[in-house]
């Protein structure tokens, strides 16, 4: 599969381990609730660890794990829960967050603008044929009335 | 007034570019009804009962003669010759078709004009005091102050998908004519013990279903620390605010459940982690009320005689000066209002004829500004006292001069069941049939100030619950009903409108609010305005008239 990374098309290769799953081999994301039930064998995993978090969860509870997650994706249930744009500018402004953090989800291709603009670097699409829209609505606007991330 | 520059101008242009896009993408069903219904909100577009509606943002309320001249082009080429003037100094068009919204905006684009944020779950246009910078009681002219907020409102990346609306308006006066006291934030422009300008910030009100009168979060707040402050409100509220219930999402309801205490508590925190590395500086705030610059009035323009005789010779030219224009700042001036509540015509709206003709006068008589009111008029507000006279005699030829600013027939009324697929009642018919029955203008005169507001459903639109008289359209088993409030005020004695009893029938709202105002004659006393007289004796006397068995 392939998504939007850095205004680039690339391959993805992270895999995500849900919360029954045994962890595997390569570069996984969990939830934030394995992170926390389980940190001892992710931390031990051979492979990079992410996370994925929901529109619920608390960035600040994470704070702290930052040096040792190597992705965040995003995921949204619904393009219209705009918690999950805090929780990208709190990531990159507040934690000084370096790593990817990835779009996933039902967020709307006409969402990418703002969401680069929090900090988002990385968008990954349900359908392969709206990875192009992504790279045109990325450039949306040339212009900007205030300071975010980017 | 602010002028676009190179980057303003780019920003809406590319605006349109991306909407044209998203609005071909919908019509080539690429997009879902649901994932359009968001974009095409935040760029102004509803879908009513008959058609699209359009709003138009109004910033703050000023429009250019230019701009005038636009908004009756649409109207003409657009729409059915009119539009309408909403309670948050916006514009409306009842009747565009969706495919020409793009080209629509581009046309309102070309003069400096959009409709971003004007709908939608996100923030929404920055609304003021109608008489900002021209009024007498002013501490510091807001306008200024609005124009920054409303930039970095428009297409903040974080704060666009809200949990609900979100509104701010900001007023310079003694007299709060904005109505802060009822908006998600409100901002007033205090003098601090010192001598010092800042604001006073009121958070957490609002009206719509659960009206609530917001609370001081901070009493005095230094200007430069105001886009900071107003970032940790909203992040706090975006993260915090309820998305499980619509009807709960708003910030009064955080502010409710959390008690002010605590929800200050958390803004500050976050406040503190930002307010130092985003001062506005001293620089931007000059450049922007250089922006707002007085225009260059005549000082020779006191009057030579000619404006006093008109006003003793002719009665019905002196009664508009009475009702229709306020006072200004500068000797010689006044603001004078452009009634939009004629009798036989809905409440705020306005033709393109009569568009085109506003233009021209404020070319004419008021330096080529507009304004928009929350009581649905406009106002022309640096007018010479000796232009008045040629300025009122135009106006009335369109029938803009109904001499009713501030009185009975003045009536806050939103588009109803007649536009509205959110109503449950009409309310067009019935301020129509209203005022009929209040058809004497010297009883009107008589009453003097009185604030009625009607909206066809909870929603709210018209405000009914802060109107002198709020009358509330309420649907019951399909049949139009009516409730009645009194005692509402959304000016510095802000209340909510207390309950008179059971709904009223259709065919019997019209009788209750003239008994009502029998009531209000009958037991004033000398000089009370009709707020003082129900804050004085209650609701019980005018209940028993509404309400006695004939």
């Amino acid at each position: 599969m392939q998504l939007v990374k850095d205004k680039e098309i690339i391959n993805n290769t992270w895999r995500f381990v849900s919360d029954e799953e045994t962890l595997g081999a390569g570069d996984i994301t969990v939830t934030l609730q394995r992170w926390k039930n389980d940190q001892h064998n992710l931390l031990a995993h051979q492979g990079k660890v992410g996370l994925r978090l929901s529109a619920a969860d608390v960035v600040d509870d994470i704070a702290g794990d930052l040096k040792n997650i190597h992705l965040v994706e995003l995921d949204f249930a619904d393009f219209a829960d705009g918690r999950l744009f805090s929780h990208a500018w709190l990531l990159r402004s507040r934690f000084d967050y370096l790593e990817e953090i990835r779009a996933i989800g039902h967020y709307l291709l006409d969402q990418v603008f703002y969401l680069s603009r929090v900090g988002v670097n990385a968008f990954s699409t349900e359908k392969a044929t709206d990875l192009t829209q992504v790279l045109t609505n990325l450039n949306d606007f040339t212009v900007q009335y205030q300071r975010s991330v980017n | 007034m602010y002028q676009y520059t190179e980057n303003d101008q780019k920003l809406v242009d590319e605006r349109v570019a991306q909407f044209k896009r998203q609005t071909e993408q919908y019509l080539k069903g690429e997009l879902t009804e649901d994932q359009f219904r968001a974009l095409r909100l935040r760029n102004g577009v509803y879908v009513q009962t008959h058609a699209p509606l359009l709003r138009v943002a109004g910033p703050y309320g000023l429009l250019n003669s230019k701009q005038v001249r636009k908004l009756a082009h649409i109207a003409r080429e657009y729409d059915k010759n009119y539009c309408h003037i909403t309670t948050r100094q916006n514009i409306q068009f009842n009747w565009p078709k969706i495919e020409k919204v793009p080209e629509i905006l581009a046309e309102l684009a070309s003069v400096q004009m959009h409709a971003i944020q004007t709908s939608g779950n996100c923030m929404r246009n920055t609304t003021s005091d109608h008489l900002a910078g021209v009024c007498i009681d002013e501490i510091e002219d807001p306008r200024p102050y609005c124009e920054i907020i409303r930039q970095w409102t428009t297409l903040h990346p974080e704060f666009d998908y809200l949990p609900r609306k979100f509104k701010i308006a900001v007023s310079g006066a003694l007299h709060d004519r904005a109505a802060t006291q009822f908006h998600d934030i409100g901002l007033h422009l205090v003098k601090n013990d010192s001598g010092e300008v800042g604001f006073r910030v009121i958070v957490g009100g609002g009206l719509g279903r659960t009206p609530i009168i917001g609370q001081v979060i901070k009493p005095f707040l230094e200007k430069k620390h105001i886009l900071s402050y107003l970032e940790a409100i909203l992040r706090i509220y975006n993260l915090f605010g309820r998305r499980d219930n619509k009807y709960k999402a708003r910030i009064k309801i955080l502010v409710k459940e959390s008690g002010l205490a605590k929800f200050s508590a958390m803004v500050e925190k976050e406040w503190a982690l930002l307010r130092d590395a985003n001062e506005l500086s001293a620089e931007r705030i000059d450049a922007m009320r250089a922006e707002f610059a007085p225009p260059t009035y005549e000082t020779e323009a006191i009057d030579n005689g000619e404006f006093e005789q008109h006003l003793s010779t002719d009665k019905a030219f002196a009664t508009w000066i009475k009702y229709n224009t306020a006072d200004h700042k500068v000797p010689g001036y006044k603001a004078a209002f452009i009634s939009l509540k004629a009798p036989a015509s809905p409440p705020g709206d306005i033709t393109d004829v009569q568009l085109d003709v506003v233009a021209d006068l404020a070319d004419q008589f008021s330096f080529g500004e507009v304004r928009a009111t929350h009581r649905q008029n406009l106002i022309l507000a640096d007018v010479k006292e000796t232009d008045l006279f040629s300025l009122w005699q135009q106006l009335d030829a369109l029938k803009l001069a109904t001499p009713n600013i501030g009185t009975a027939t003045d009536m806050i009324c939103c588009p109803g069941l007649d536009f509205c697929s959110l109503a449950n009642a009409g309310s067009i018919g019935v301020a129509k049939e209203i005022n009929e029955a209040l058809d004497d203008v010297d009883y009107i005169h008589d009453i003097g100030d009185l604030k009625i507001n009607m909206s066809g459903c909870m929603n709210g639109c018209a405000h009914q619950s802060v109107g002198h008289i709020g009358i509330l359209g309420v649907d019951k088993k399909g049949v139009e009903w009516y409730q009645i409030t009194l005692g509402g005020s959304s000016e510095n004695n802000a209340a909510i409108g207390e309950r008179l009893g059971p709904a009223v029938a259709k065919d019997k709202i019209t009788q209750a609010i003239v008994d009502i105002l029998d009531v209000y004659v009958k037991i004033r006393l000398e000089d009370e305005a009709f707020l003082t007289t129900v804050n004085r004796v209650g609701i019980k006397p005018f209940k028993e008239q509404v309400y006695a068995i004939s």
